[in-house]
C-alpha cells in the first residue's frame, strides 16, 4: 500500500463567503483589513459602541442580505429591526431610534417590497422604537439579490449595566435565554428547500424587553452577547478571548430543540455554530445568577433560560471547552468560515 | 419514539462504558470504518473513555478525504469552463486540489453550487438547457444509489446536458486491503451503518471468516457506537469472528435491494485509486456501458492533469489507521481546517478535522 498526500496550494486573494459567515475567517478579515484601514481603537468588538463625548448613548450598525426574504417565523425586514435593537441590548442600552437603508434590485416585485416594509414597520412599532431615517437606492439586476437592507440604531443606557465582552470572571455563571440553532436552520432549510420547513421556525425578535429585566442585577451583568451568526461556539470563543478566561459548558444542558437536532443530523451540521436570532448568552456572577435566571425567566423572551456552563477559575486563557454526554471533555473551536452540509 | 435522545442518553452511556471496562481484558484495538462514525467517537471523546490500552483506529471511510486529486483536478477544470454548471456536496468545496479548491474557485466566478442531492442536479439540468450541468459524484454505496437513480432520471428525461464525474469507492475492497497488509494492527470492526443499510452484510461474511475477525454493523449516534464497541469486545473476548448487527432500526442482512439494483444497473465494478491509500483492485464503480453518454469525463476534454503529492503529509497513514492525526509534524501548524494540507482536514468526517475540531493535541491524544 502506498502512502502519499497531495499538496495543495493555496489562493486567498478574493473575498470568500465564508469570510462573512461569523467565524474565524470573518475575524481575520477585520484583524487584518478592516480595523487596520478604520484605525479602529484597541480592545473587544462589542455588538454596539459607546458613543464618544456621550456618556448614556450606544450606537450599532447591520447589514442584512438573508436570502429567502421570507422564512417561517420572520423576514428580512422584521429581522433588520430585530437585530439592530439586539444589538443595541447586548450592550446594555434601550432602542431610541433607527434608520432603515434599502438596496433594491431592479425586478423586485413591489408586493414583495411593500409585504417586507409593512413588517419592518409592525416589527418597529411593536419593539417600541421609531425609524427616524433612511434611505432607499435601486441597483440594476444582478448587482443584488433583491432586497438588502441596512439598519442603524442608537440606545440609551440602562441604569448601571455595563455589559462588554471583556468583563467574563473566574466563577461566572453562563446563561442562555433559549433553544439554539432555530434561524440558522430554518434559512437553511427554506432556501434548499430541504422540507422540514413545517417543523422549524426562525428565533427571530427583539431582546431588549429581556435585557430590562436584567437592568435591577446592574454590574454583576458581566456579559451579554446574541449569539448570531458563528452560533453559541463563535460567541463563547469571543468572550474567552476578549475577557482572557476560560469557559465551560455541559452538553446536555444546551437546549437543542428535536427539529433542530434533526435537521443538523441530516445536513452535518453542529448546532452550537448555527445561528441564531432570538436568543442572549448572559455572564453572570456567580452570586447574582439565580436572580438573573429568575428575571429572564419572567418575561416570555427567557422563558425558557437555563445555566449552561461556567467561567473556569484556571484554565488556558480564550479556551472554550465542552462536557459531552458522556462525560468526556473537549474543546469548543471558533467555526472557520461558511457552512458545508457533509456527504453523508 | 423519539428521534433521538435515546440514542444520547448519558445515564445509558455511562452504564455502557461501566460494562466494556468490566468486559476487556485486554487492550483490544478496533477500527471504526466510517469518517461519521470518528466524528462521533471524536466529538463525545468516546476513545478517551475506553479502559486503558484499548484503542479506536480511525478508518478510511471518508469519502470526501479518500476522493483521489486527479479527479477533484478534473472538476475544477470542468468547473472553470464557461456554460458549465458544477453540482456536488458542500463538503466537496472546500478539498484542496492541486492548485486550488472549488470554493476559490466559485469566488473567482465558477458556477459551483452546493445541492443536498444528485436529483438537484438533474432538476437544475432540466431548468438549464443552455448550460452543461455536472454532478461531482463520489462517496461509497451509501451514495451511489442516489447517483445512480439520478442518471437513470436524466435518461429518462432525455437529458443532454447532465453528466457525472464518478468516483464511487467500496467498503469491503478497502477492509480485506487492510487486513492483507501484515503491518496491520485491526482485530474487529465496526462497520458503517448506512453503508449496510443499502448493501446488508452478506458481504462481510467471508472477510470475517477468512481474517478470524469480529465485525459489528454499527450506527452513528454515541450509544450505538458504544453498544457496537461492546459486542465486538465480547467477540474477541470470547474468541468468536461472526458479523453481528448493532443497528437492527435501519439494517437487514439483504440490505435494500430496490438501491442495488440501480446501483448494478448504472454502475460497474472497477478498479479505483484512493487518495492517500494508492490503488486498490474492484474498489470503486464507473458508469456502465449503457450510461456512457453521462460520463463527465468523457464529455469534457480537460487535457493532461498533473496532481502534485506532498511527501510531508502522513494522510495515507492516516486513512490506514497506521498513524495518528496528531502524530503528524504539520498536524495543528502547518495543517488546519482553515489551511488544510491534505483530505483528512477538510472534511467534517476527517480523522485530521474531527481530531483538531475537538481540540486533540498530542499530549492529549489516546493511544
Amino acid at each position: 500500500m502506498t502512502i502519499q498526500c497531495p499538496t495543495p496550494k493555496h489562493e486567498e486573494e478574493v473575498v470568500l463567503l465564508g469570510h462573512g459567515a461569523g467565524g474565524r475567517l470573518t475575524a481575520e478579515l477585520l484583524d487584518e483589513l478592516v480595523l487596520p484601514a478604520l484605525d479602529g481603537a484597541p480592545g473587544p468588538l462589542e455588538d454596539a459602541a459607546l458613543l464618544p463625548g456621550y456618556r448614556e448613548l450606544v450606537m450599532s450598525t447591520d447589514s442584512f442580505v438573508v436570502s429567502p426574504l421570507f422564512f417561517p417565523g420572520g423576514d428580512i425586514g422584521s429581522l433588520a429591526v430585530h437585530g439592530t435593537v439586539n444589538d443595541l441590548a447586548m450592550r446594555g442600552a434601550r432602542p431610541l431610534a433607527l434608520s432603515v437603508s434599502l438596496i433594491v434590485e431592479e425586478g423586485l416585485p413591489l408586493a414583495e417590497l411593500r409585504a417586507v416594509l409593512t413588517s419592518l414597520g409592525k416589527a418597529a412599532q411593536a419593539a417600541g422604537v421609531p425609524v427616524v431615517t433612511g434611505d432607499t437606492k435601486v441597483v440594476g439586476r444582478g448587482a443584488a439579490d433583491r432586497l438588502f437592507i441596512n439598519t442603524t440604531g442608537v440606545g440609551q443606557l440602562h441604569g448601571s449595566l455595563r455589559p462588554s465582552a471583556a468583563l467574563a470572571r473566574p466563577g461566572d455563571a453562563v446563561l442562555l435565554s433559549g433553544p439554539i440553532g432555530l434561524h440558522g436552520t430554518t434559512v437553511l432549510s427554506t432556501r434548499e428547500g430541504l422540507g422540514f420547513e413545517s417543523d422549524i421556525a426562525s428565533d427571530s425578535r427583539p431582546l431588549h424587553r429581556l435585557v430590562r429585566t436584567l437592568a435591577p442585577i446592574g454590574a454583576d451583568i458581566h456579559v451579554l452577547r446574541d449569539p448570531t451568526r458563528g452560533g453559541l461556539a463563535a460567541t463563547l470563543n469571543e468572550i474567552a478571548r476578549d475577557s482572557s478566561v476560560a469557559v465551560e459548558i455541559e452538553e446536555s444542558a444546551v437546549p437543542v430543540p428535536e427539529a433542530v437536532a434533526s435537521a443538523c443530523d441530516l445536513l452535518g451540521l453542529d448546532p452550537l455554530t448555527v445561528a441564531n436570532e432570538g436568543c442572549l448568552v448572559a455572564f453572570v456572577a456567580a452570586g447574582a445568577a439565580g436572580d438573573a435566571l429568575a428575571a429572564m425567566r419572567s418575561v416570555d423572551e427567557g422563558s425558557r433560560a437555563v445555566r449552561i456552563g461556567e467561567v473556569l477559575p484556571g484554565g488556558p486563557a480564550g479556551r472554550v471547552t465542552l462536557r459531552t454526554l458522556v462525560g468526556a471533555r473537549r474543546i469548543v473551536d471558533m467555526p472557520l468560515g461558511e457552512q458545508l452540509p457533509r456527504i453523508c | 419514539m423519539k428521534y433521538l435522545d435515546e440514542y444520547r442518553d448519558p445515564v445509558l452511556a455511562r452504564r455502557l462504558l461501566g460494562e466494556l471496562r468490566e468486559t476487556a481484558t485486554r487492550p483490544w484495538r478496533i477500527m471504526e470504518v466510517c469518517g461519521g462514525q470518528t466524528h462521533t467517537l471524536v466529538r463525545q471523546g468516546i476513545d478517551e473513555l475506553l479502559p486503558a490500552g484499548m484503542r479506536m483506529i480511525h478508518g478510511p471511510g471518508c469519502p470526501v478525504c479518500v476522493t483521489p486529486l486527479e479527479t477533484l483536478d478534473r472538476a475544477m477544470a470542468i468547473a472553470a469552463r464557461p456554460g458549465v454548471i458544477l453540482t456536488s456536496f458542500g463538503d466537496m468545496l472546500r478539498v484542496p486540489g492541486t492548485d486550488t479548491d472549488l470554493l476559490s474557485l466559485r469566488a473567482r466566478g465558477a458556477d459551483v453550487r452546493v445541492v443536498y442531492a444528485p436529483m438537484d442536479a438533474v432538476r437544475l439540468a432540466a431548468a438549464h438547457p443552455d448550460r452543461e450541468v455536472v454532478f461531482l459524484a463520489v462517496g461509497f454505496e451509501t451514495t451511489a444509489p442516489a447517483n445512480a437513480t439520478a442518471v437513470l432520471q436524466a435518461a429518462r428525461l432525455g437529458l443532454t446536458n447532465f453528466s457525472v464525474l464518478v468516483s464511487h469507492v467500496l467498503v469491503p475492497p478497502a477492509m480485506t486491503a487492510l487486513l492483507d497488509d501484515p503491518d496491520c494492527e485491526v482485530q474487529a470492526f465496526l462497520a458503517a451503518g448506512h453503508v449496510c443499510a443499502v448493501m446488508g452484510w452478506r458481504e462481510y461474511e467471508p472477510i470475517a471468516a477468512r481474517h478470524r475477525v469480529p465485525i459489528v454493523v454499527t450506527g452513528f449516534e454515541p450509544l450505538d457506537l458504544l453498544e457496537g464497541i461492546l459486542m465486538a469486545v465480547r467477540q474477541l473476548e470470547s474468541g468468536r469472528y461472526e458479523v453481528e448487527n448493532q443497528y437492527v432500526r435501519a439494517v437487514c442482512r439483504s440490505g435494500n435491494t430496490g438501491a442495488q439494483e440501480a446501483i448494478r444497473e448504472v454502475f460497474r465494478v472497477t478498479d479505483r485509486a484512493w487518495r492517500g491509500i494508492g490503488a486498490l483492485p474492484d474498489s470503486g464503480l464507473e458508469l456502465a456501458e449503457e450510461y456512457q453518454e453521462f460520463d463527465a469525463a468523457k464529455r469534457f476534454d480537460v487535457g493532461g492533469l498533473c496532481p502534485v503529492e506532498d511527501p510531508q503529509c502522513i494522510a495515507g497513514a492516516i486513512l490506514t489507521g497506521a498513524r495518528l492525526p496528531t502524530d503528524c509534524a504539520a498536524y495543528g501548524t502547518r495543517c488546519t481546517p482553515r489551511h488544510p494540507l491534505g483530505a483528512p482536514m477538510v472534511s467534517s468526517e476527517g480523522t485530521c478535522a474531527a481530531f483538531h475540531a475537538a481540540g486533540r493535541t498530542p499530549t492529549r491524544s489516546t493511544a
